[in-house]
């Protein structure tokens, strides 16, 4: 350990915003240290001031509100916090790096992306003797994976897909010859099998050119996959450190504690997750004790009044340590009982989910929905996007189908098809036994009673000058459900109540909110005209990992007082291992696999099924996992590969494959896969 | 291409229509045929026969718009209406009210008022973009806020005043150009000079405002904070990259107003006696000249339309967003 070589030092960094008459201590005291060719990830959930931490390393903070306004960021022993502007120039893309979250906005759209790999290197002079700037930016091409570089150099951004363009971001890091590469949630925007190529990259990256990454993420199992060392930051302080294997055994803070046990997955199937009460304090507050003491199972009454310090775990080095009372020796006493005791008591399990009967609830047969491509200024029709393709699926009353695959792939309009938001070009959608796709508007209006739909992005979807007692009424007053209005009131406040939301906020605005709140108002409107099966679309893709766990056990209580069904549209499989029943596992608008959860998820058999799970990062560090990686990205829909679509990218694929689009093969009552490889038996 | 265009100047038609109607409407709600002959009779001594033989003459003899008396049967043809607006749509605008034939005074009169507008445009472009991003560079300090606030004072400020103004200083004190009139060749140049500048100066306020909120909105994108992490200078962050992004809305902004620029400026032109459009018209709407007045309507709006196509076809052209997205 001793002879590492440290390259950053950050000590005790303050970075406020100024705004509105009020300072917001996004980043309040965080040191760390960061070693020659190592993985350093910071982990948070939304808004603790990773990124804030990130900048300011750069010091690219946005000016004018953001300020750093105490602290020190060595290089090498150099403060870069006092370097002049122009020196400090000299060290952003040479020797610090960075890549940022959104790869679509983060790339100049009118400028080729050759310049824009070209320009770090001529800045930085890193060209190698008679190497042109042109010949550089191939190179980097090449080295980032980028398919037919000499094409890509005078493509612009937006020919390029997500996993392309995060790509192109990395190689301008790389131009510089980096020590550190700063990577801000660098895969967030990413599908999990894009995500896997890409961090499998950075690792390979790593290997070859020995610089440090310093990796910015909310996902546990990134940081598994990824970090040798791992810091946990809480509303603008780290509030533990360790190495990654003493951290995954055993965490010590109560809140990276509850990060673990909210995340979901099928070891907890049977019971509710749990929860971190409350939310994030705001950053704007004075802090007299723990910023985490409203929220703490564990707190005493000291909590309150002191505020903690750092407590190093001396035998790991002065680094490895929380920030909480109850590793302090001047508060020890008071915790008796070892936290992990208490925690197991507190995550008891649930009654297992009752089987309801088994009451086909929706059936969807050879669903089609087909865009016509118009082009040009004209609006000539030149093809079609087969977003669904002859998609089959049978909900029974009371269960929940996980419908699974990667963006692009038709999920959300198999959707839309099924709520005849979308009239399907072909195919048929059942729902107690009433044939929906040849409704009349207004018979299919009343209809709408029995689906509902909530959305991703739980704001976007409520109009923000209505009161939440107004949106929640609205669907009862269309759908004349809940009785006259006395008793739709009455009605209001049990909805809010079954979501967790007390009576009172009725008369509050959705952005007075936090965004899984949010996400239960739209659960109480959805349920508010009783529906028989609720859409949920991507619901908790949008919230952090503790609010995503209120949000699934929420679902999953109503499931079993309602005997609500559900259509679960994610990407998120950990989330399907938790709440599905089924799962439909969808590719380039079809159905390639489906089954039962265990079924699909332990036996996994289609080439893609079997892709996809393995890419997803694990949270256990010991398992022994080999991720099989896909070539390639998913196809067009308007112009989808010839005989099995998944046959460019599919390590099995054979002479067969080419011929004829697989029909779907039954290996038990419940479990089909449409694949070559397998005979129905 | 062919099949856009055919379908944008058919959509284009119910426009021209409308503003033909409404500009012959208004025209005839303030003075009536009669009127007309006596402004152009003389107000004295003018017998109810001159007027009939002038209305007579210039074809005003007709009602408006509906003819029920019409000798050859066709009520609305035989129109004051039909005769004189319709002919407009074959850019026949027929003959001025002396007698001259209009077409014949554009081709003439469009170069002075080109002469001012084009250089106008190219030196505004110039001077109002560096404002503007020098402003941008200097964002949130006093350099900016001073910048703003002169900005906002010469936007407040009546562009009289600084036709005025700017001959009463420069000629009559100065004596440095002549104070209005116009020539051919290399002399109009002493003529234009002061015009140029006065049309300059009297955009510089909103312009550089509007300019300087296309900068800003393009610095605080993602891309600009990549480009400040490669170690870039604020220099070339600015010039290299922030420009050519803003250079779309302002450039695309400009295309819309290209075929306009024949049209002239009504005021400077008048002002600084020039023989341009811009004074026709002018003196056309002075002498209730109502054939030229539809005739200058009429072309300022087959211009508007022609410079929304344009701009459609130059966003093509310049953002490679679009000018790729289909291929
Ligand atoms: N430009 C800004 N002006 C004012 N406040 C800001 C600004 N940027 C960030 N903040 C505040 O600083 C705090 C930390 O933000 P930061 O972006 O670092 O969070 P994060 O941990 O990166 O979250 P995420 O996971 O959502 O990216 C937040 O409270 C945020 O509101
Ligand atoms: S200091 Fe107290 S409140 Fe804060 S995390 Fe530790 S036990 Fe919980
Ligand atoms: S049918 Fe062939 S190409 Fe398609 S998934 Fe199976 S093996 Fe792969
Ligand atoms: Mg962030």
């Amino acid at each position: 350990m001793a002879e590492q070589t440290q390259i950053l030092k950050v000590e005790n960094l303050h970075t406020w915003f100024r705004g509105d008459g009020r300072i917001a201590r996004a980043v309040d005291g965080v040191s760390f240290t960061i070693n020659k060719g190592e993985t350093f990830a910071l982990l948070g959930e939304s808004g603790c001031g990773k990124s804030v931490t990130s900048l300011s390393i750069m010091r690219l903070v946005p000016e004018p509100g953001g300020k750093i306004v105490q602290g020190r960021v060595n290089l090498h022993g150099q403060d870069l916090l006092q370097l002049p502007e122009t020196q400090m120039r000299d060290v952003r893309g040479s020797r610090i790096a960075m890549i940022f979250q959104e790869p679509m906005t983060s790339l100049n759209p009118v400028l080729k992306i050759g310049e824009q790999i070209e320009e770090t290197a001529v800045r930085h002079k890193t060209l190698k003797e008679g190497q042109t700037a042109r010949q550089k930016a191939i190179e980097l091409l090449n080295a980032v994976g980028l398919p037919d570089a000499q094409r890509r150099y005078s493509e612009y951004p937006h020919q390029l897909s997500g996993g392309m363009k995060q790509r192109v971001m990395i190689a301008i890091a790389l131009a510089g010859d980096p020590e550190l590469l700063i990577a801000d949630e660098p895969t967030t925007a990413l599908d999990v099998t894009i995500q896997s190529q890409v961090l499998q990259l950075l690792r390979e990256l790593q290997g070859e050119t020995h610089m440090a990454v310093m990796l910015i993420t909310h996902d546990l199992g990134v940081v598994a996959e990824m970090a040798d060392r791992v810091a946990v930051m809480y509303a603008g302080q780290i509030v533990e450190q360790a190495d990654r294997e003493t951290f995954f055994k055993a965490p010590k803070h109560p809140y990276s504690i509850k990060l673990f046990e909210s995340l979901p997955n099928r070891t907890k199937r049977n019971q509710r997750l749990a929860v971190i009460q409350g939310s994030v304090p705001s950053l704007a507050t004075e802090f007299k004790g723990c910023r985490f003491e409203p929220r703490c199972q564990f707190a005493i009454e000291d909590c309150k009044n002191n505020v903690p310090v750092w407590q190093s775990f001396d035998e790991l080095g002065e680094e490895t340590g929380v920030l909480c009372h109850r590793f302090d020796p001047r508060f020890e006493s008071q915790f008796s009982e070892p936290v992990q005791k208490i925690f197991d008591a507190v995550a008891q399990s649930d009654d297992p989910v009752t089987t309801r009967g088994f009451k086909e609830l929706l059936k969807v047969n050879e669903l089609k929905v087909h865009f016509p491509i118009q082009k040009g200024l004209f609006k000539r029709t030149v093809g079609h996007v087969r977003a669904v393709d002859g998609v089959s699926i049978d909900i029974p009353q009371g269960k929940t189908l996980a419908l699974v695959g990667e963006s692009g792939c038709g999920k959300t309009t198999v959707g839309k098809g099924i709520l005849q938001l979308i009239s399907p070009t072909a195919g048929s959608v059942n729902l107690d036994n009433e044939e929906l796709t040849n409704l009349a508007k207004h018979q299919m209006r009343q209809r709408r009673k029995d689906i509902q739909i909530i959305f991703q992005d739980p704001f976007s979807s409520m109009n923000p000058r209505m009161m939440v007692a107004d949106i929640i009424e609205e669907g009862m007053v269309a759908q004349r459900v809940g009785g006259d209005k006395q008793k739709r009131q009455t009605r209001i406040d049990e909805l809010l109540n079954q979501v967790g939301l007390s009576p009172e906020v009725k008369y509050r605005y959705p952005h007075e909110f936090s965004g899984g709140q949010r996400q239960r108002i739209c659960i109480a409107r959805a349920l508010a005209v009783e529906p028989k099966l609720i859409i949920c679309d991507e619901p908790t893709s949008a919230l952090d990992v503790s609010v995503q766990a209120q949000i699934l056990n929420l679902l999953k209580e109503l499931q079993d007082k309602f005997g609500l069904a559900y259509l679960f549209i994610t990407h998120n499989l950990s989330v399907v291992e938790y709440l599905a029943h089924n799962v439909a596992v969808m590719y380039l608008g079809r159905i390639v696999e489906t089954g039962t959860v265990e079924e699909v998820l332990e036996n996994p058999l289609h080439p893609y099924t079997k892709a996809l799970l393995s890419a997803v990062p694990q949270v256990d560090i010991d398992s022994e996992r080999k991720v099989i990686r896909l070539r390639g990205e998913l196809p067009s829909p308007a112009n989808p590969p010839v005989g099995c679509h998944f046959n460019p990218r599919c390590a099995k694929a054979w002479q067969e494959c080419r011929n004829g689009y697989p029909s779907a093969r039954s290996v038990s009552p419940t479990h089909s896969v449409r694949c070559y490889l397998y005979q129905e038996n | 291409m062919l099949a856009y265009l055919v379908r944008r100047i058919l959509y284009a038609l119910p426009i021209l229509i409308g503003v033909n109607l409404l500009t012959f409407a208004l025209f005839f709600v303030v003075n009536k045929p009669d009127d007309m002959a006596r402004m152009h009779l003389g107000v004295k001594h003018v017998t109810p026969a001159a007027i009939e033989r002038w209305k007579q003459e210039h074809g005003y003899d007709k009602p408006l718009f509906y003819n029920p008396a019409s000798e050859t049967g066709n009520a609305f043809t035989d129109t004051i209406f039909f005769t004189k607006s319709v002919r407009l749509f074959i850019f026949d605008f027929g003959n001025a009210d002396d007698g001259r034939n209009i077409t014949y005074d554009i081709t003439q009169r469009m170069w002075p008022s080109l002469a001012i507008a084009i250089p106008t445009l190219l030196v505004g472009l110039l001077v109002y973009i560096t404002f503007a991003m020098t402003l941008a560079f200097f964002r949130a300090t006093y350099i900016d806020y001073a910048g703003v606030i002169l900005a906002v004072v010469l936007m407040s400020i009546s562009g009289l005043f600084y036709i005025i103004g700017g001959q009463y200083l420069v000629s009559k004190l100065l004596h440095l150009v002549p104070i209005s009139g116009y020539a051919t060749g290399l002399t109009a140049i002493k003529f234009l000079i002061l015009p140029v500048l006065i049309g300059v100066i009297g955009s510089i306020g909103s312009n550089s405002r509007w300019y300087r909120t296309i900068f800003l909105e393009e610095i605080n994108k993602d891309y600009v904070r990549t480009a400040r992490a490669k170690g870039l200078s604020e220099r070339v962050v600015l010039f290299k990259h922030v420009l050519k992004n803003a250079l779309i809305p302002i450039l695309t902004g400009i295309v819309v107003i290209l075929p306009m620029l024949f049209m002239g400026n009504l005021i400077l032109e008048s002002f600084f006696g020039v023989p341009g459009l811009g004074s026709y018209t002018i003196d056309a709407i002075r002498q209730q000249d109502f054939a030229i007045v539809r005739a200058m309507v009429f072309l300022g709006s087959v211009l508007y339309i022609i410079g929304l196509i344009l701009t459609d076809i130059s966003y093509t052209i310049v953002d490679p967003r679009i000018r790729l997205g289909g291929s």
